[in-house]
């Protein structure tokens, strides 16, 4: 049974066909509800990619990294230290990149809490190494943490994916979260699609006996709401799809204001946008099948 | 029935139940023969509906066996109704017609549902909206149409697809005894060209008016007298 008809069925979607349900499209609740349903199906599955990949943003690029801080109030024996730790780890097969933070980099990046001064204060300050691993380097990391350790026992090593285990976990569960309210805004349309075709059918009642007893299949006289719902499902998901995309712009600019590198992680590349813009279009197809098996299911219980 | 005609129709002991209540129709055994011609007679409540129901496919009956164009239709699968349907033309006492649709959309219903190109649909219609004398009122809405037409336009929507039989309930109780003829003419008309044809009547005088007609009297749900000639009826 085609979903769109075929063949001399198509007279249903024609003009003549139309005419046999009279009400205008959008005439009634139903294309607004859809409409809210997928203004918020489409932030919760931005929310989600996005989400996504900021996960993927930040696994690539702090996976494989590690921060070694050496504290030591004597400058001149921290910066042997860390000359010697980074000329050490550097030759450790799978390490790709070995970085001291410069003063004037540990002076930018506690400017926020120390002031501008810090320079000029006797306030010891921590050397900062960072250390970047090649992918699936996990010998490489026992070695370095080993050879740090053997040149500067008091330094720490921070490993940056286990600190960034809970937020990862997190975004884990936030996504999960966006899936099923994405499925579950889907569920909600749909069934206010069987509510709408079910209205519909005790509405034209009359017409469908008659229809019926010309010899019309169940299958012609679904086709001829699925058209309608159709039209209303696809109206009702591109104003949801308008909506959303402006509230998704204006959160993306607020975003951009905080000027968070972790926040500014939360991007929607074009492959996701082209993924909502699928949604209306899912949805609609959804529609047309809810509409249909409603129509076909009640015309069974009929002779 | 005429001798040696094939029954296009045939019932078998057949009763109707509505419900649970008492049988509408009992012991109903009969046959409708190809090409014939039949009035359906009997007092209000007799049943008469009920039995045309039963005809034209809206209702399977309680009990018993129908067998139509030589098939069994009480045990027949739902999916090949449609297919039935669209061998019976139906006029429906109260017409039926789908009032936002033109005469003409009307007329043009049962081709589409059978799916007759649009190309091939122009000709028959207007063909037949001359038949009934609408040609005129081929775009007029049910409801700015006369019971006299709107009966037209019923009876015009059911022999369009040139059914194997017609099943009219009462079509001449809305129309002045003039317009009544005509419509009988029409139903004479199609018989003549093989198509079976069951008219449910009170009018007697109608009856009388075709001379080759067998009669199917019903009272209280069973057959009063074996199916014969319409002179039993008077």
């Amino acid at each position: 049974m085609a979903l769109f008809g075929t063949g001399s069925g198509n007279w249903l979607t024609s003009a003549a066909g139309r005419r046999l349900l009279p009400e205008g499209w959008l005439s009634g609740p139903m294309p607004w509800v859809i409409a809210i349903m997928m203004f918020l199906m489409v932030l919760a599955a931005a929310a989600g990619l996005a989400l996504g990949f900021a996960a993927r943003g930040l696994d690539a690029h702090l996976s494989g990294q590690v921060t070694v801080q050496i504290v030591d109030a004597n400058q001149a024996r921290r910066d042997s230290a860390a000359d010697r730790i980074v000329g050490a780890v550097g030759k450790i097969a799978g390490v790709t990149a070995v970085h001291r933070i410069s003063d004037n980099e540990m002076t930018e990046l506690l400017r926020p809490w120390l002031g501008a001064g810090l320079a000029d204060n006797d306030l010891p300050v921590p050397a900062m190494i960072d250390v970047t691993f090649a992918p699936g380097a996990a010998q490489a990391q026992r070695d370095a943490q080993a050879t740090v350790l053997a040149i500067s026992p008091r330094a720490r090593i921070d490993d940056h994916a286990q600190w960034l285990a809970p937020l990862a976990g997190l975004i884990g569960s936030l996504r999960w979260l966006a899936a099923v309210l994405v499925l579950l805004m889907a569920a909600a349309a749909a069934f206010t699609v069987v509510l709408a075709a079910r209205a519909a059918l005790n509405t034209h009642q009359a017409t469908i006996d008659v229809m019926h007893h010309l010899g019309s299949t169940d299958a012609q006289i679904a086709q001829l709401f699925q058209r309608r719902i159709a039209i209303d499902a696809l109206f009702g998901g591109a104003v949801g799809l308008l909506l959303a995309s402006l509230v998704i712009f204006a959160v993306g600019d607020r975003i951009a204001d905080v000027g968070s590198d972790l926040l500014g992680s939360v991007d929607l590349p074009l492959t996701a946008w082209g993924v909502l813009v699928l949604l209306p279009l899912a949805g609609t197809v959804l529609a047309m099948v809810a509409a249909r098996m409603t129509i076909i299911l009640a015309l069974r219980r009929r002779l | 029935m005429r001798p040696g005609a094939a029954n296009i129709v045939q019932f078998e002991n057949v009763g109707l139940r509505y419900g649970s209540g008492g049988e509408t129709l009992s012991d109903l055994s009969f046959g409708l023969a190809a090409g014939a011609f039949y009035f359906l007679t009997g007092p209000s409540g007799a049943g008469k509906s009920s039995l045309l129901r039963l005809i034209y496919l809206a209702q399977r009956p309680s009990r018993g066996l129908i067998r139509m164009f030589g098939e069994d239709v009480v045990t027949l699968a739902r999916a090949r109704i449609p297919g039935f349907r669209r061998r019976i033309g139906t006029v429906f006492q109260d017409f039926r017609l789908i009032p936002h649709l033109s005469a003409y959309e009307n007329i043009a219903l049962p081709l589409r549902v059978n799916g007759v190109a649009e190309a091939d649909i122009d000709t028959p219609v207007r063909e037949m909206l001359e038949w009934v004398g609408l040609s005129g009122r081929a775009h007029a809405k049910p409801a700015t149409l006369s019971g006299g037409e709107q009966q037209r336009v019923a009876i015009a929507r059911a022999v369009i697809g040139r059914p194997e039989i017609l099943v009219a309930d009462e079509p001449t109780g809305n129309v002045d005894p003039d317009m009544a003829g005509r419509l009988l003419y029409l139903f004479e008309a199609l018989n003549k060209l093989g198509t079976t044809i069951v008219v449910a009547t009170h009018d007697l005088h109608l009856i009388s008016r075709v001379h080759h007609a067998q009669t199917i009297k019903l009272d209280g749900g069973r057959l009063s007298e074996p199916v014969g000639p319409a002179g039993g009826a008077r």
